[in-house]
C-alpha cells in the first residue's frame, strides 16, 4: 500500500491521479495532511504538483465523463472528507481502467462520489439561500457563512450573475477566507477580524430597519394553525440560524 | 414614515399568506444589462414555522376589497384594518430585500378596489417600475385580477414572469354557494386569453430571437381544499383539465384554514385538512412526472385519495395483475409505476443496468423504498416475494412496517393484537 501525500490542492489531487499511471502504483490512499502517519505495511510517497500533469489527467477525465460526471469529482474534493481524496483517485481508475462513467451507479466508488456530490451540492443550494448581505456603512454588502463543506468555488459564479451592480463580499468564517466582488471581478480575500465589540456604526444607517421589516414579514406570513416545527427544522437546520436574520430575536 | 410601512408590511403580508405559491423557478430572464437579479432553478430563502418555504416576497397591494367572498380575510363583510401601500413602497420593499438575498423577487396580489382594471393597472405598475427604472431582472408574480381588460393582461406579460388567476373553488356551483358575484368564466377566460398570448410569443421568438419575454415561467392557478363539499376526483379532474386546456405550470392545492364562522364554511376550530392536501400533491405528481392518467387514479369507483397510504400504492393494490415486474428489464415508464420507486431512482436504475444487472443490495443503496416496493418487482436474486398476497395483505404490511409522519398516535387498539 502506498499513501500519496498532495498538496491539498485540486490540481494536486489530479496529479495523484497521474502518478498513480505514472509510476504504475497499486493499491494506493491518498492524503492531503502531510502529517498522516505511515504504518508498517504501508510507505508514503509525496507528488509533485506540476500544472501540466494536472492539465493532461483533467483532458482525459473530461473526454471519458459528461460535464456532470466531472463536476461531480470536483465537489467530492470540496467535501473536505477525509476519504475523498482515496475516492477520487480510485473513481478515476475506474474510468479509465475499467471504462466505466458517471452512470455505473452498481460501482460502489461511483455511488459515493456521486452520492457526496449531492452532499456538497445541498450545501453550496442552501448557501444561496441563506446567505444574509448586511449593508455596510461603506456601501459594500456583507455576508458571513461558515458552510460544512467549502462551497465558496461553487457559489461565486451564481452572486456575480446576481448582484452585477452592488459591491459584496462573502466570507468563510471557518476556513478564514472569502471573495470580494468589485462590479467587475471576484476575487479571492482574506483579512484578520480583530477581538472586541463590534463597531456599531460600521453599518448602513438602514440596515437595521430592514433588518426587522425582514423579521416583520417572516412573523406575518406564518399560518399558526398550520405549524410544523418537525418540517421547519428539515428544512433549516439549526446549525444554519446563527447567520438567519429572521432567526434572530429584535 | 418607516413604522407606518412596517405596520402595512404586517397587515399585508398577513392577508397575502394564504396564497400558496412560491415557485420561483421556470424563468428565462437573466442579468444581460448588469443591473440587478437574475432568475433560475428557484430559491427558497427560508421557510416558515409551519414549513413552508419563502422564496418570494408575498404582500397584497392593498386589502380594501369590493367583494365578498366568504372564504376569504380580505372579504368586504370582515371587520379587520385595511391598508393600501403606495406603488413606490412595494418597489423599495422589493429591491431591498433582493439586495440582501432574502427573496428571490415579488408575488404581488391585490384586494380589488373600485373594479378590476384600476387594480390592474397598480399592479402592472409596480413590475414596470422595478424593470424600467431599477434594471430589476428578479422573479415577479402577478395576480391577475379576474374581469381586467387584455391590454392591461398583456402589458402584465411583459414585465412579469409569472400570472395567475386563481380557481378559488374547485367546483362551480361550490364558488356560486361562497362567492355569489363570482363567476368562474372571468377567471377561465383569462387563462385561456394567456394561454394563446403564450403560445404567439413563443412563435415569435422562434423567429426573432430578440422580441420580448411574455410571462417565461406561465401561469399558475390556485383551489382551496376542503372548503365545500366536493371530493377529491372534482379536485384532480378539474386540475387535469386546467393543466390540458391552458397548459398551466402548476395548480396549488390550498387546504382550507377557518377564518369565519359563516354557516357555508367549516366550524372555526376544524383541523386544516393537510394529509388530504398532500394526498392531492402526490396525485398532481403522478399526473405530471410520473404518466398516469387521472382516471387512473380516481374515478366514479375511487373518487377519494386513501388517505393512509400514498396513491401510487393505492393504485397498484387496485391493479395488482400488472405485477411484479423485472427491475432489470422493465421500460422506465413501468418502473415509475412501483410504489417506493421514485423519479431519480427509476432514472438511476436504468442507467445503472446497461453495467450490471441489480439485486437488492444495490436498490437499496440506489434509494428505493423497499418495505414497499419489493412486493411488486424482482431483480437479480432469487429471493422475491412468493406468497400469493392480497391487495389488503399487502397494504397491512407496509402500513405495519412504517410509521406516518402524520399520524402522531397509533390507535390505542391496536395494542390488542401486538
Amino acid at each position: 500500500m502506498t499513501i500519496l501525500v498532495f498538496d491539498g490542492s485540486w490540481y494536486g489531487l489530479l496529479c495523484c491521479i497521474f502518478d498513480v499511471y505514472e509510476y504504475k502504483l497499486d493499491a494506493v490512499s491518498v492524503t492531503g495532511n502531510a502529517y498522516d502517519q505511515a504504518d508498517a505495511f504501508s510507505s508514503k510517497r509525496e507528488v509533485y504538483t506540476d500544472p501540466e500533469h494536472a492539465a493532461r489527467v483533467y483532458k482525459g477525465l473530461a473526454g471519458k465523463l459528461s460535464a456532470k460526471g466531472l463536476g461531480d469529482l470536483y465537489a467530492c474534493f470540496l467535501s473536505e472528507l477525509p476519504e475523498a481524496p482515496s475516492l477520487v483517485v480510485r473513481y478515476a481508475r475506474a474510468v479509465f481502467s475499467d471504462g466505466l462513467t458517471e452512470n455505473a451507479f452498481g460501482n460502489a466508488d461511483v455511488l459515493k462520489v456521486t452520492q457526496i456530490a449531492k452532499m456538497v451540492s445541498r450545501e453550496r443550494h442552501r448557501m444561496k439561500a441563506f446567505i444574509r448581505f448586511q449593508l455596510t456603512a461603506d456601501n459594500i454588502y456583507f455576508a458571513e457563512i461558515e458552510p460544512d463543506f467549502n462551497v465558496i468555488p461553487l457559489i461565486a459564479g451564481h452572486f456575480k450573475r446576481r448582484y452585477a451592480d452592488q459591491e459584496w463580499i462573502i466570507f468563510d468564517k471557518r476556513r478564514k477566507y472569502g471573495i470580494y466582488y468589485d462590479l467587475q471581478k471576484v476575487e479571492e480575500v482574506q483579512f484578520t477580524f480583530s477581538e472586541g465589540k463590534a463597531n456599531p456604526n460600521a453599518f448602513s444607517e438602514s440596515e437595521a430597519l430592514y433588518q426587522n421589516m425582514w423579521k416583520d414579514y417572516f412573523k406575518h406570513v406564518s399560518i399558526d394553525s398550520r405549524k410544523n416545527t418537525a418540517l421547519h427544522l428539515r428544512h433549516v437546520p439549526k446549525r444554519y440560524w446563527k447567520h438567519l436574520i429572521e432567526k434572530q430575536v429584535y | 414614515m418607516s413604522e407606518r410601512v412596517r405596520e402595512k408590511l404586517k397587515i399585508l403580508a398577513d392577508a397575502a399568506k394564504y396564497d400558496v405559491s412560491c415557485a420561483s423557478s421556470g424563468s428565462t430572464r437573466k442579468n444581460t444589462n448588469k443591473g440587478l437579479g437574475d432568475t433560475g432553478s428557484g430559491i427558497c430563502h427560508t421557510y416558515t414555522s409551519d414549513g413552508r418555504c419563502v422564496s418570494l416576497l408575498k404582500i397584497l397591494l392593498t386589502n380594501f376589497c369590493i367583494y365578498d367572498c366568504a372564504y376569504c380575510v380580505t372579504r368586504k363583510s370582515n371587520d379587520i384594518e385595511r391598508t393600501a401601500f403606495t406603488v413606490k413602497e412595494v418597489v423599495d420593499l422589493t429591491i431591498n430585500f433582493y439586495r440582501r438575498n432574502y427573496i428571490e423577487g415579488l408575488f404581488l396580489s391585490s384586494g380589488i378596489f373600485k373594479n378590476a382594471d384600476y387594480t390592474m393597472e397598480r399592479l402592472v405598475r409596480v413590475a414596470k417600475e422595478l424593470r424600467q427604472q431599477h434594471k430589476f431582472n428578479g422573479y415577479i408574480h402577478l395576480k391577475t385580477i379576474p374581469g381586467a381588460s387584455d391590454e392591461l393582461m398583456k402589458e402584465a406579460g411583459l414585465y412579469a414572469d409569472r400570472l395567475s388567476v386563481n380557481i378559488e373553488i374547485p367546483t362551480e356551483s361550490g364558488l356560486k354557494l361562497l362567492a355569489p358575484d363570482k363567476d368562474r368564466q372571468d377567471m377561465i377566460r383569462p387563462m385561456n386569453y394567456l394561454k394563446n398570448e403564450i403560445i404567439q410569443n413563443k412563435e415569435e421568438r422562434k423567429l426573432f430571437r430578440k422580441s420580448p419575454l411574455f410571462v417565461p415561467a406561465g401561469q399558475s392557478s390556485q383551489m382551496i381544499i376542503g372548503a365545500t363539499k366536493e371530493t377529491d376526483k372534482d379536485i384532480m379532474y378539474t386540475a387535469d383539465s386546467m393543466y390540458r386546456n391552458f397548459s398551466l405550470k402548476r395548480v396549488y392545492y390550498s387546504g382550507y384554514v377557518p377564518i369565519s364562522n359563516d354557516s357555508r364554511l367549516p366550524m372555526l376550530n376544524t383541523a386544516v385538512p393537510m394529509v388530504r392536501e398532500n394526498r392531492l400533491y402526490q396525485a398532481d405528481w403522478l399526473m405530471r412526472f410520473y404518466g398516469f392518467n387521472v382516471r387512473e387514479l380516481l374515478n366514479p369507483a375511487t373518487p377519494h385519495l386513501d388517505l393512509d397510504i400514498d396513491p401510487k400504492l393505492g393504485w397498484a393494490l387496485r391493479n395488482l395483475d400488472k405485477f411484479p415486474i423485472d427491475i432489470n428489464k422493465a421500460d422506465l415508464q413501468l418502473i415509475l409505476r412501483v410504489p417506493g420507486i421514485g423519479v431519480q431512482s427509476a432514472q438511476k436504475i436504468v442507467s445503472a443496468r446497461i453495467y450490471q444487472r441489480l439485486n437488492w443490495d444495490h436498490l437499496k443503496k440506489l434509494g428505493v423504498a423497499l418495505n414497499r416496493a419489493k412486493y411488486f418487482i424482482t431483480c437479480s436474486s432469487r429471493e422475491f416475494e412468493r406468497r400469493n398476497l392480497s391487495a389488503t395483505q399487502i397494504k397491512q404490511y407496509i402500513l405495519s412496517t412504517s410509521a406516518s409522519k402524520y399520524l402522531k398516535s397509533q390507535p390505542a387498539q391496536l395494542e390488542l393484537f401486538t
